[in-house]
């Protein structure tokens, strides 16, 4: 109503009031923190930016031993290595996400509480850096594939692999959502912070990382509801689906996915942007 | 079109008191149950006012309750009060940092603030990382903090620095640096919260002088908070006198100053009467004052030259008398004394009956700043004591000083300074 007056601090807002031009306004500060994630993982390191190459490479190496050696899970046919990778990569990226994303208020609640910015600044950073890191390990991905490839298998790759970066957004969306709806809750009920510890752990396993979807169905048809309803499942059995033609894909679990995503990012939007403008007073 | 840049409606904040925990649910649960019924929150009740030293019997507290004022463009306004009043959430309300519970504040332009300076700083990003990154949290752009870089490296006086790591800095570096990056984003109004505690005298004085430039030069607005009642003098306009979460004065600095400085006075609960040791058997005394009040704490002022105490009572016999005053340092240590009975033999009489006796003590002309802790006693010079009252009030002197000068500081300067001839 008052035109002239350029901000108005009340108590009511409404649901969705978030100001995305603001948003836009501090995107240098977007772009800093982005740089900052990158630039201080690495500082006083001599390895640098290879750390994070280094982690899922051995990761990677650890599951072929323990899942495909000792354990002996079908990997559908395609080289272990390319198969822990290709889960690996998506999987790191969004847990990355979601851990990192769950802490925000609480690990930022010095700066936080000295100055105003748009806090959805700080997930969004998250998200985008951890995207660098992820195209990173995704470049040893790709030169692991190409490596099997040259010698002579033969990955069915196909069209899918267009919508490749859907996927990625995808993770990204998922771990920024889930992310911020455990960051606004654990600033009042610090439980949540014990279950994301393990919970992330558990998630792992009911997501289609180190098996296919496929051993899943036949060992235990009577629990494939719960590999069904995590939405992660479509998007990591689609990625492999794109670059080897092996698993599962499926348009209607990826759509299933799709609606989960968005609806998880509006829903973390909204209580995040309710709780950044009093959670100093409970944090 | 006036040109008011904030303006406080009705703004109040309510805290909780106590831990959070067990039956935060129930009570989160009951407030969404009201608020869908489109009922008050049954927790905003009415409660008492914010005194810390007295229990209240609510769980919910008011920081800050009932306030309006507004700011004119250009105005340098001073927040004062004593600690607990209310200042820092005020503060912090207009920072966005946390929101009203109550009410609604309207602001005008860029608000930029100087809660603490360093925050954001990230100790293992060198200080020109830094100056970026701090740069855009408060708000200004790349290009912007480009154009500003140097300006501000050369206030900061970190120029040798700058490529650095700020983990490695001084805190002093630190606090210049954060200043310096806060100093020359161009708001509408800078929010600034007792920064000037750290730093030396000279970056002090240098950091007092940009925040007139702002303010003068640049027509944009300050809000002020700090304790330093000689910074608040020589650099607000107008003062907002802030008291258990309410105003309690607005208006010039000046008045505003004189307002909490006579506060302090009347909230000291103690008289001086209750701080007699001893008396003779023969003696009763119905009132004392020293310095213009009963209270055992008041101040002088900057450039006061006397020292008024009076006694009154009665006494069944009569009395060869002297007044002797000792002023003390916090630690007790003596370092003045009135006694003309011991040093001059002059030596006064009192019949019986009651009595008033007043002394007026000419005090030095250049007393430091600092508590001075005062013994009061009427005695007979090498006879006996007919009154003890050690320790009986606590003067707080505010330091002789003038022109562009600094008062000085007891600890370091001692109780006077000297003139010339």
């Amino acid at each position: 109503m008052d035109k002239e007056w350029d901000i108005i601090l009340t108590n009511k807002t409404s649901l969705f009031n978030i100001d995305l031009g603001e948003i836009w306004r501090y995107r240098d500060l977007l772009a800093m923190y982005v740089k900052r994630d990158i630039v201080t993982f690495y500082k006083q390191t001599i390895l640098g930016p290879l750390w994070f190459v280094i982690q899922p490479l051995f990761t990677t190496i650890m599951f072929m031993f323990v899942f495909g050696g000792i354990a002996g899970i079908s990997t559908d046919g395609i080289p272990q290595a390319v198969f822990y990778l290709a889960g690996l990569v998506c999987w790191n990226y969004f847990q990355d996400c979601l851990s990192k994303c769950s802490d925000t208020f609480n690990a930022n609640q010095a700066i936080f509480g000295k100055v105003y910015f748009p806090r959805l600044v700080v997930p969004l950073s998250i998200v985008i850096s951890n995207l660098i890191k992820m195209a990173i390990q995704f470049v040893l991905f790709l030169a692991v594939y190409i490596y099997y490839f040259a010698s002579g298998i033969d990955f069915r790759i196909n069209a899918t692999i267009c919508i490749v970066p859907l996927l990625i957004v995808m993770l990204g969306g998922l771990g920024l959502g889930f992310g911020m709806i455990i960051s606004s809750m654990t600033t009042k009920y610090r439980d949540l912070r014990f279950l994301i510890t393990f919970g992330v752990q558990l998630w792992m396993y009911a997501t289609p990382v180190i098996y296919p979807l496929s051993v899943m169905k036949e060992t235990y048809p009577k629990y494939i509801w719960v590999l069904v309803a995590n939405p992660l499942t479509a998007i990591l059995e689609t990625f492999k689906y794109a670059f080897t033609g092996v698993g599962e894909f499926n348009w209607f679990y990826l759509s299933y996915s799709i609606v989960f995503t968005i609806v998880i990012l509006l829903l973390g939007i909204v209580i995040f942007n309710r709780v950044q403008r009093n959670f100093m007073d409970v944090i | 079109m006036s040109n008011t840049v904030i303006e406080f409606n009705n703004v109040g904040k309510q805290y909780i008191l106590g831990t959070i925990g067990t039956g935060t649910l129930s009570q989160d649960l009951n407030r969404w149950w009201a608020n869908i019924r489109g009922k008050e929150d049954p927790y905003l009740k009415i409660g008492e006012t914010n005194d810390r030293t007295q229990k209240g019997n609510s769980r919910f507290v008011w920081a800050l309750r009932d306030i309006n004022f507004k700011v004119e463009q250009g105005d340098v306004v001073g927040i004062i009060g004593k600690n607990g009043a209310g200042k820092s959430t005020l503060l912090k309300i207009l920072s966005r940092v946390t929101s009203p519970t109550t009410g609604d504040v309207k602001i005008k332009g860029r608000i930029a603030s100087l809660l603490e300076v360093g925050t954001g700083f990230h100790p293992e990003m060198t200080g020109r990382e830094n100056i970026f990154m701090n740069g855009s949290i408060m708000g200004m752009t790349k290009a912007e903090i480009k154009s500003k870089f140097d300006e501000i490296v050369d206030f900061a006086g970190v120029a040798k620095y700058v490529d650095t790591p700020v983990k490695r800095y001084s805190s002093g570096m630190m606090v210049r640096l954060g200043f310096a990056i806060a100093a020359h984003l161009e708001p509408e109004i800078l929010v600034v919260d007792e920064v000037l505690a750290v730093g030396d005298a000279e970056f002090q004085k240098k950091a007092i002088g940009k925040m007139k430039d702002v303010s003068r030069g640049e027509g944009r607005t300050v809000l002020f908070v700090s304790h330093n009642m000689a910074a608040v003098r020589g650099l607000c306009t107008s003062g907002i006198m802030l008291k258990n979460g309410m105003i309690d004065f607005a208006g010039s600095i000046p008045d505003t100053l004189n307002h909490y400085l006579n506060e302090g006075i009347d909230s000291q609960e103690e008289c001086i009467i209750e701080n007699i040791k001893r008396t003779k058997n023969s003696l009763s005394i119905s009132n004392i004052e020293i310095n213009g009040t009963t209270k055992a704490f008041s101040t002088i002022r900057n450039g006061q030259r006397s020292l008024k105490i009076t006694i009154e009572g009665e006494t069944t016999e009569d009395m060869t008398y002297d007044i002797m005053v000792i002023f003390k340092n916090k630690d007790g240590i003596p370092f003045a004394t009135y006694a003309k009975g011991h040093y001059e033999g002059d030596i006064n009489h009192l019949h019986i009956g009651p009595f008033s006796i007043t002394k007026t003590i000419e005090l030095p002309k250049i007393l430091s700043r600092g508590l001075i802790s005062v013994d009061l006693f009427i005695h007979h010079p090498m006879v006996e004591y007919y009154l003890q009252a050690p320790n009986c009030c606590t003067l707080d002197s505010e330091g002789y000083q003038a022109g562009y000068g600094t008062a000085m500081n007891q600890e370091t300067n001692g109780f006077i300074g000297l003139e010339d001839l």
